[in-house]
């Protein structure tokens, strides 16, 4: 009795060792054809984030046709529910996942553990716990900066209203780098700051927008997904910033210039490595130079300043510049960085305080 | 902080409380007349994607409004036979209903993504609007707003002075005796549901006609499931909505403020506070025996099958 489970046992091994041996040979070769997944915090209709990820998906199918299947599932909460929809996924035999929101991460990782040969790509993140989880992230800082140095130039109250979503770095990387850029022409700017606690609440977002207008900005941004504030800044005459993709439909005469998330060509290359086996992990960090943030066209300004927009757009997309050169205090007064210096990535990346100019706290 | 800003956010607070305002009345009515309806939410954004559609097709926002009234009644009508004709679970109905009303927006509403929408025209008195102030507040707004006042004051007039009311009330707290009478409960519920597809679905055209011009999937939000608090905290009396519709609005609006004023309070309790004000209510009355059996439906919840 005792030989033969033994005997078994070894049988299931070789089994095993065949087998892993196989799989492995497989992606050594690359595949004839990839299952791609998508994972959505808002719907695809948002015409802003979600929208915008969702165009990258068509170019992937576009770009390698009946080489590639892509799924999406749109509008999964953030958090507990999200692990289930992830491990959905990789159960239904997709062979990479991209997940494009920020409150993905954990549940992302978790996932990839229990699936090593599924290819985790995770957006806005910096955790990779597992070999098969990449990160990708934009540097919409640099978008940021720019259209700071037009609002500073732009704005009659010197004060710009600023609808943020949840205090994380990318979202506070965004609003020094915007106030950087209006300092950069006004030194006493200011940016009032509303959170909502969402990335996308249509009514809750005109409603952060019309509170900031009510308080006197006159020049409106945003790190939500939705098209809301433009069309509330278009309705009171005042102007805004496009967030996520080109929102100059919502306000023609409203619409100063958008930072457009480009993930198309991200999204090809990395289905392409899958295709051909030579994926591997990385912290993909592209900005303008890469052409994964595009400024929309600078229109309702003067010439000379969209000219200049357009040249401090050049500088930063040439490496010539980078928003965050010093010097540069934060709000508690101790130095971040010394004259010249530039901040490192590591450094934006956990990004937890405020430069100083900002009224406002933090949230924890 | 001036006076122009206060009054400034009173008008905030008035179009943040309309929809809320008008789904609650609503739903106050069907859960009068004995029926539990967790549908609102989905006939609410049926009502905003339908009042956008109808709206572009027309060329006229008001125009959608109608389509916006019929599509909520249309969904409700659905909801109608399963709950009243195959005597189904009200709950799962209701929240069946929710899923389908969000899906089927999404579906219907895939053609109308990014379109710029039509705005609802707001009222123009000349003379009464541009009075300093107060003109703004009174005078400024849309149809819509004056609509969900007329609302509260007409189903609180219907409910309580008239005998179709009564027989409504009656057929809520007592669905046999009712039937016994010689009432036509199933027929007196369908209206009531119908109703408050009805107002659902205008509270949907106020999201997509005014509130924010566009049509945008889940837009919404949950204020349907705000609403259906509403009508609680309310204790089914339509004066009582008015007001708290318009806690829940201030409380939404004046979190946004407090930030942009530097005020530090964490906004995740800010966000919160209408739901706490909901459970305190609800604490508060039922402690109060009378005030519960007065005003609660006794038959709210369950279905009705008459006796062969």
């Amino acid at each position: 009795m005792k030989k033969t489970v033994i005997g078994a046992l070894a049988a299931l091994s070789l089994i095993a060792a065949g087998a892993t041996a196989t799989v492995q040979n497989a992606i050594a070769a690359g595949k004839d054809k990839v299952k791609v997944g998508f994972v959505y915090v808002g719907p695809v209709g948002d015409f802003g984030w979600t929208y915008q990820h969702d165009q990258g998906r068509l170019a992937v199918e576009q770009a390698l046709g009946d080489k590639v299947e892509t799924t999406f599932l749109e509008s999964v909460p953030e958090g507990a529910d999200a692990e289930r929809a992830i491990e959905g996924l990789a159960r239904s035999g997709h062979d990479l996942i991209f997940t494009t929101s920020f409150g993905y991460m954990d549940p992302t990782n978790s996932v990839a553990k229990k699936f090593p040969d599924i290819k985790f790509e995770h957006a806005t993140g910096f955790k990779r716990e597992h070999p098969n989880v990449s990160t990708y992230d934009s540097r919409f800082y640099e978008g940021r900066y720019v259209q700071g140095m037009i609002a500073g130039t732009m704005s009659k109250t010197g004060v710009a209203g600023y609808i943020a979503s949840f205090p994380i770095p990318e979202v506070v990387q965004g609003i020094n780098s915007f106030l950087l850029g209006a300092q950069s022409v006004n030194p006493d700017f200011k940016v009032k700051v509303v959170w909502v606690s969402t990335w996308f609440d249509p009514g809750k977002e005109a409603d952060a927008a019309k509170s900031l207008l009510d308080q006197g900005a006159d020049i409106l941004t945003q790190h939500t997904d939705s098209t809301a504030a433009m069309q509330v800044a278009a309705e009171r005459g005042a102007f805004a910033f496009g967030q996520a993709s080109d929102m100059i439909k919502f306000g023609p005469k409203t619409q100063l210039t958008a930072i457009i998330d480009d993930w198309a060509h991200y999204y090809v290359k990395r289905t392409k490595q899958v295709l051909d086996g030579t994926w591997n992990q990385q912290a993909t960090w592209d900005g303008m130079t890469e052409e994964h943030v595009i400024m929309a066209p600078f229109t309702n300004m003067p010439a000379e300043l969209a000219a200049k927009a357009a040249k401090l757009a050049e500088s930063i997309k040439n490496d010539t510049f980078h928003p965050f050169t010093g010097p540069i205090t934060k709000k508690d007064g101790t130095v971040f960085l010394k004259d010249g210096e530039v901040a490192e990535d590591g450094v934006l990346a956990g990004m937890n305080f405020y430069v100083k100019g900002m009224d406002s706290e933090l949230p924890k | 902080m001036s006076v122009d800003i206060i009054f400034a956010i009173a008008v905030t607070i008035m179009t943040a409380a309309t929809p809320l305002l008008i789904a609650a009345i609503g739903e106050l009515v069907v859960e009068r007349s004995g029926v539990l309806n967790l549908g609102v939410e989905g006939m609410m954004i049926i009502g905003a994607i339908a009042g956008f559609a109808g709206a572009q097709l027309m060329g006229s926002a008001t125009a959608g409004i109608l389509f916006a009234v019929g599509a909520g009644m249309l969904l409700s009508a659905f909801f109608a036979l399963l709950v009243l004709v195959m005597a189904a679970n009200q709950v799962a109905t209701g929240l069946s209903i929710t899923l389908l009303g969000l899906g089927l927006s999404g579906l219907i509403g895939n053609a109308y993504i990014g379109l710029p929408g039509l705005k609802l025209p707001k009222m123009d008195i000349p003379g009464l609007t541009d009075l300093p102030l107060i003109g703004n507040l009174l005078f400024g707004h849309d149809i819509l707003v004056y609509a969900s006042f007329a609302l509260a004051f007409g189903v609180s007039w219907f409910l309580f002075k008239t005998r179709s009311g009564l027989i409504l009330r009656a057929v809520g707290d007592n669905h046999s005796s009712a039937h016994a009478i010689g009432y036509p409960v199933l027929l007196v519920r369908f209206l009531a549901i119908l109703f408050g597809g009805a107002c659902a679905g205008l509270a949907g055209a106020y999201l997509s006609l005014s509130y924010t011009t566009q049509w945008i999937e889940g837009m919404s939000a949950g204020r349907g499931w705000i609403a259906l608090a509403l009508v609680v905290f309310a204790s089914w009396r339509p004066m009582r909505a008015i007001a708290g519709a318009y806690l829940f609005g201030s409380v939404l609006i004046l979190q946004f403020h407090a930030q942009a004023l530097g005020i530090k309070v964490p906004t995740q309790l800010l966000s919160a506070l209408p739901y706490i004000a909901t459970i305190l209510v609800l604490i508060l009355i039922s402690r109060n025996r009378r005030l519960i059996q007065s005003n609660t439906p006794a038959c709210l919840g369950l279905p009705f099958v008459a006796d062969k």
